[in-house]
């Protein structure tokens, strides 16, 4: 934050963040199916943007899970209506960045704040799968892999948890204190 | 720091004084706009011919090799079980053995089909009926999540290897789907276990006509339903189903699909005494959830970038 060229680095940033979600979504469609479990594999796309709400604030994360909705929306083998996952990421990313207003988030407030996004997520695209008619799976089979989506978001979620908390740790003091200076 | 304080775009100020107040909401200009952009997404992207599908098109260019890649990258990490599990001249061996078993299963599931339609065309010159198809063969590199409700795969192939939507799909146990939409390099392929997935089947022994849905589930436990049209026909437990098919068929949901592709086999019949019909349900004859190398039908001798099994056998 406090570097001088601060457009270049949100530049660069921007392209880390692409690329971010770009490997995110290769992992999640091609890497962990050989992992998955009853065809569920964990949501690593939903996960980045947790991760940017966490460290960055609800408005970042909203429009970067605006953008990574999107992109799963469009990405092969994607085949529904174009704009659920964008709906679902944008509210995950929403919800994310309001707990971080709260306190500075321990590693349990993260992993209840993955649960609860991951179950958000899911919902909501389930549920605008229902509004538009685009899903033919009945509720208690949405239901049920909801729930496993959450443990596995849950789990990988604590894996990285170190990965995840490293960044946001260093960034958020020197953020704080900037906020305080600027006062 | 006072310095980079003044240089500091105005958004980025505002942004920090609005946490600052305990406030941290994002603008609600903001979040009108993407809501909207979401719901125009919803709304362009409704019915066949979509104004998305461009986009769909261009995103897939890009992430269909990026999937490519990392799933040869992955292949033998993937393969190391199988490597442990057996010596490498046992391997060879063994997949020999199985591809010989199930070329041989498919020919005892098909059998009945295929001397039902000889008596059918009997007198018939044996050219028509010999139509002969020739598979593209491609390997899957991404999978749709169950999150997605939809069972939808990527593959490595799309037209530049002469690939084209509605065709059809299969491994070496049976139907696998069909084709969605291709890009250059990639096309997403619609499995047969798919919720919206219909297909035309017929009982391999009775030669009686139904369709085929999918549940949406994949795994152990996928299974079709079959809905025969002819309903005081009853289906026995272990009877074969392959394809109907239908050779440019206008508007038939069968339409995609080529004929006497097995599919699976009966494992239990119940009758519906409130809807007067027969309903049998079907175990598939391909895994779902390992689907690894499959096989486009595609027209006997197809311009393509890659090697195409010829009916007979041949490569070229």
């Amino acid at each position: 934050m406090s570097d001088p060229s601060t457009r270049g680095g949100s530049a660069a940033r921007l392209v880390l963040v692409a690329a971010a979600v770009l490997a995110a979504l290769v992992l999640q469609t091609t890497v962990f199916p050989h992992l998955a479990w009853g065809g569920v594999v964990p949501d690593v796309v939903l996960l980045v943007v947790v991760a940017a709400g966490l460290a960055r604030g609800s408005q970042h994360a909203m429009v970067l899970g605006f953008f990574a909705g999107a992109l799963l929306d469009l990405a092969p083998p994607a085949d529904h209506v174009a704009g659920r996952w964008a709906l679902a990421l944008m509210l995950v990313g929403y919800v994310a960045g309001q707990v971080r207003r709260e306190a500075t988030p321990s590693v349990g407030v993260c992993l209840a704040t993955v649960a609860a996004c991951s179950f958000l997520g899911s919902s909501v695209f389930a549920l605008s799968g229902m509004i538009l008619q685009d899903s033919a799976a009945s509720i208690p089979d949405q239901l049920g892999v909801v729930l496993v989506a959450v443990v596995w978001d849950v789990l990988l979620a604590a894996l990285l948890a170190a990965l995840v908390l490293g960044p946001a740790r260093r960034v958020r003091p020197r953020t704080r204190t900037d906020g305080l200076a600027r006062r | 720091m006072r310095l980079s304080r003044s240089r500091r775009p105005l958004g980025a100020v505002r942004r920090h004084d609005h946490k600052g107040a305990g406030d941290g909401h994002p603008p609600r200009a903001l979040v009108l706009a993407l809501v909207l952009a979401c719901v125009s997404l919803m709304l362009l992207d409704r019915g066949d011919e979509s104004a998305i599908d461009p986009a769909r098109r261009a995103v897939g260019e890009v992430v269909g090799p990026a999937q490519s890649g990392v799933s040869a990258a992955i292949r033998p990490v993937v393969e190391l079980p199988d490597f442990f599990r057996s010596r490498e001249e046992m391997r060879a061996e063994l997949a020999s053995l199985e591809a010989e078993n199930a070329g041989l299963r498919t020919e005892v599931r098909t059998s009945d089909y295929r001397r039902n339609k000889l008596a059918e065309l009997e007198g018939l010159t044996s050219a028509a009926e010999d139509l002969g198809y020739a598979l593209l063969p491609a390997r899957v590199v991404g999978l749709g999540s169950s999150q997605t409700f939809t069972n939808t795969v990527t593959i490595d192939a799309g037209s530049a290897s002469g690939l084209a939507p509605d065709m059809t799909v299969v491994n070496n146990d049976g139907l696998v789907g069909r084709i969605l939409r291709v890009t250059r390099t990639s096309a997403t392929v619609l499995l047969l276990v798919d919720a919206d997935s219909t297909v035309g089947g017929r009982i391999g022994e009775s030669m009686e006509l139904g369709f085929l849905q999918g549940r949406g589930v994949i795994g152990g436990t996928a299974r079709l339903d079959l809905e025969l049209l002819d309903q005081r026909l009853v289906p026995s437990k272990g009877d074969t189903v392959v394809t109907w098919g239908s050779l440019g068929g206008e508007g038939e949901p069968s339409g995609p699909y080529v004929a006497g592709v097995p599919i699976g086999e009966v494992v239990s019949v119940y009758s519906s005494l409130r809807e007067s019909s027969q309903r049998a349900v079907i175990d598939p004859f391909v895994d779902f959830s390992e689907l690894d190398l499959v096989g486009v039908v595609v027209p006997s001798g197809t311009r393509s970038d890659r090697a195409v099994v010829e009916a007979d056998g041949s490569l070229r």
